[in-house]
């Protein structure tokens, strides 16, 4: 009777997940598995498929427009990643506070991640504008000479930093959060008892009692800021002079610019396996150092 | 309760499920012909109509109302036959026709520039014509200007029929040139006559330019050959972007907006087109295409063209657009009788001239004494004198690799992150491996 009844549990459980694993096969699994297939070949959509072995990757290696890709993207998680999570962590503690309206707080931060990417890009793009855009004024009003933002080599990348941080506060202050609720209270009342100060609650209770919170944050943040696309689209197209062009900018213009197909998979096997590297490593540390209280 | 939870589970699958396959096609902008024809003259049995389909970008958004209005000239002449149109923006367009042909789900006939034309052609996606001209004894090559049509032959066989053309020249504002006392630009102007008329036309204060020329591939390639520069040898086998002339070109480009402040910098346009700037007059002589002429007509203050200035030659671009029919059509002498009556029919070119949707490239007198008849611009002839000096554009097969690579050494010159001479020569190397 019990293994009948698995067996109808089963069946239910396939039929339910049918549709959607349909889905993932025919646009994600085969799309994934034909990627790597065509990452040894050259194809430009119309023409022959060539074997070309390990060509495309080897010149991936060489490639000074993948190294500058590489850089930038580089340079964009280390400015985006740091802020997010200070930022985020500081409003989290800030919204777990007993306040008033601090529901209408919450939803608030939240607005900015349920928002289109290409809306705040635009948005941004014209707060950013160095003639026209509210933020030279206000910096103007306190007698700073704004910056030319994104169209200066030099502050585009800190303009799409900053953009991504004002868009992604609230989805990691969420986490954040949920993180902090976690905390038993008890902890605190000890500490009290024992008449620690604010920072040393933060420094020995929060933030340990964080850790796999913060685990999680920066596995997510790493993995999507490698990935980092629409807003560098839409708001510099990679400009001014490649300043802020990134990875998986490469991979949109080798394959649907370029039409190299095969160049382009490549490129995105790399780019996995970066990221793969990253999170593997990171994994490592946290099972070394980090606090769990599994 | 329970059954409530799986049927609303059910149901969201099914919508996701659903909105994943509508996902992958894209919205197709297509609209069916106006209503039905007139009562179908009962001469002949009547015939299923045959359809074409016609996938554009230079009708949207401007001139679909001019399109709708040759295809329904078109259906009214060959009853049998019916056209569905499909546009696309220009930004997508070629991703869209090459996903299109890849899986031979493109349409029977569609447009492409001259760039592009030689890609796809050399890639054999294209429907070879010269058996339909031969077969067609109505149809006669000799109305369509030789040169434009030649440009979509490859080995020389006809692989498109030429849809119109445009160029650049140079606009300016008359009343800032009146205002600053200045001399209307002539044919015989050179750079430096442009250069003294900008000092003069430029005020810092009220925000206006004196001239202004984006810095950027297309611009480059023929800014160049006004100072007798190339990008390539004749047979495209030897690279020489960094000759002497090349960086004297680039240096006096960036020159303009560095050394003498008479074009904005990107931070001074903040975002504003070059087009937009000019029709609120703050440029007074702008590189631009005869495309404006339809944006600038309500500008509210006297414009004209005038040929553009060059150092020690005249070079004026010249883009082109044609027709090609797909070599994968069930159809193709109903797309063949479309792609003739649309590129070389009076009715058509009678409807391009009046909206001035580009100019057709056909020698038919009549059509262009009505073109030169409209105003504004009062010189229009000047957009035919600008022929005689024209310059293609230096096509490869790797055409858009061509205009990144050298567009970012371009800016990166313009930014001053490198030298003229030092992006010219990265460029060059960058090109030799593309062209090998």
């Amino acid at each position: 009777m019990v293994g009948f009844n698995k067996w109808t549990k089963a069946k239910t459980l396939a039929i339910f997940l049918l549709p959607s694993l349909l889905g993932m096969t025919v646009f994600v699994i085969l799309p994934i598995i034909s990627s790597l297939g065509l990452s040894f070949t050259k194809w430009d959509l119309i023409g022959e498929i060539k074997w070309v072995g390990m060509a495309n990757y080897s010149r991936v290696i060489k490639d000074p427009n993948i190294h500058g890709a590489l850089l930038h993207t580089l340079q964009f998680i280390a400015g985006y990643l740091p802020s997010v999570m200070i930022i985020s962590l500081g409003v989290a503690m800030l919204l777990n506070q007993k306040l008033k309206g601090v529901v209408f707080f919450r939803a608030l931060y939240f607005i900015p991640v349920i928002t289109s990417w290409v809306a705040v890009s635009m948005i941004w793009k014209w707060l950013l504008n160095p003639e026209y855009g509210i933020v030279n004024y206000l910096l103007s009003l306190i007698g700073i000479a704004g910056p030319g933002w994104l169209v200066d080599a030099d502050w585009a990348m800190i303009g799409v930093i900053l953009t991504s941080v004002w868009k992604d506060i609230g989805f990691i202050t969420v986490i954040y959060l949920a993180g902090l609720q976690e905390i038993p209270g008890h902890l605190y009342e000890a500490a009290a008892i024992d008449g620690v100060n604010g920072w040393q609650k933060f420094r020995h209770i929060t933030w340990p009692m964080l850790s796999s919170t913060t685990f999680f944050v920066v596995t997510i943040s790493l993995i999507n800021s490698f990935q980092v696309f629409d807003q560098v689209w839409v708001m510099t197209e990679g400009g001014p002079a490649g300043a802020t062009s990134v990875m998986v900018q490469q991979i949109y213009l080798n394959a649907f610019r370029y039409y190299k197909m095969g160049y382009a998979s490549a490129i995105s096997w790399v780019l996995f396996i970066i990221i793969f590297a990253f999170t593997f490593a990171q994994n490592r540390m946290q099972k070394k150092w980090g606090y769990s209280d599994e | 309760m329970k059954k409530w939870t799986s049927f609303a589970l059910i149901l969201i699958l099914v919508v996701s499920v659903l909105s994943g396959c509508a996902s992958t096609e894209a919205p197709v902008a297509t609209e069916e012909p106006a209503a039905t024809e007139e009562p179908a003259v009962t001469e002949e049995p009547a015939v299923e109509p045959v359809t074409v389909k016609y996938m554009t970008f230079s009708a949207a958004p401007d001139h679909i109302a001019d399109l709708e209005a040759m295809i329904a000239a078109f259906e009214k002449e060959n009853p049998g036959i019916k056209v569905d149109y499909e546009t696309v923006g220009w930004d997508d367009y070629f991703t869209k026709l090459q996903t299109q042909v890849a899986s031979k789900t493109e349409a029977d006939t569609f447009e492409l520039n001259y760039e592009n034309f030689v890609t796809y052609a050399s890639k054999n996606a294209l429907y070879d014509m010269d058996a339909l001209m031969a077969k067609d004894t109505a149809f006669d090559p000799s109305v369509f200007n030789e040169t434009a049509l030649n440009a979509f032959q490859l080995d020389g066989k006809q692989y498109g029929l030429v849809e119109s053309f445009s160029n650049v020249v140079m606009f300016y504002n008359k009343d800032l040139f009146d205002a600053a006392g200045v001399a209307y630009p002539d044919p015989s102007w050179t750079w430096q006559d442009e250069l003294a008329a900008a000092q003069k036309l430029t005020d810092a204060d009220a925000g206006v330019w004196g001239t202004f020329a984006p810095i950027q591939f297309w611009e480059f390639y023929k800014t160049i050959e006004q100072n007798g520069g190339k990008i390539f040898n004749e047979d495209k086998t030897e690279v020489l972007i960094d000759s002497k002339e090349n960086v004297e070109t680039l240096t006096w480009m960036i020159d303009k907006i560095n050394k003498y402040n008479v074009t904005p910098n990107d931070a001074k346009m903040s975002g504003q087109s070059d087009g937009d700037m000019f029709k609120a007059g703050k440029i007074a002589m702008l590189r631009s295409g005869i495309w404006m002429f339809g944006s600038f007509a309500d500008a509210d203050f006297n414009w004209d063209i005038a040929l553009e200035p060059g150092n020690t030659q005249k070079a004026h671009h010249f883009f082109s657009n044609g027709v090609a029919i797909s070599k994968n059509t069930k159809n193709p002498d109903a797309a063949w009788e479309w792609v003739k009556f649309y590129t070389s029919s009076q009715e058509a070119a009678e409807i391009r001239v009046a909206s001035s949707w580009e100019l057709p490239a056909l020698t038919d007198e009549t059509l262009l004494a009505a073109y030169l008849e409209q105003s504004p611009p009062e010189s229009r002839e000047v957009v035919f004198e600008a022929l005689n000096t024209l310059v293609v554009p230096p096509v490869i097969e790797s055409w858009n690799e061509l205009t990144d690579i050298v567009g970012q050494e371009l800016e990166q010159a313009k930014l001053g992150q490198k030298t003229p001479e030092k992006a010219l020569q990265d460029a060059k190397v960058a090109l030799e491996q593309l062209i090998q």
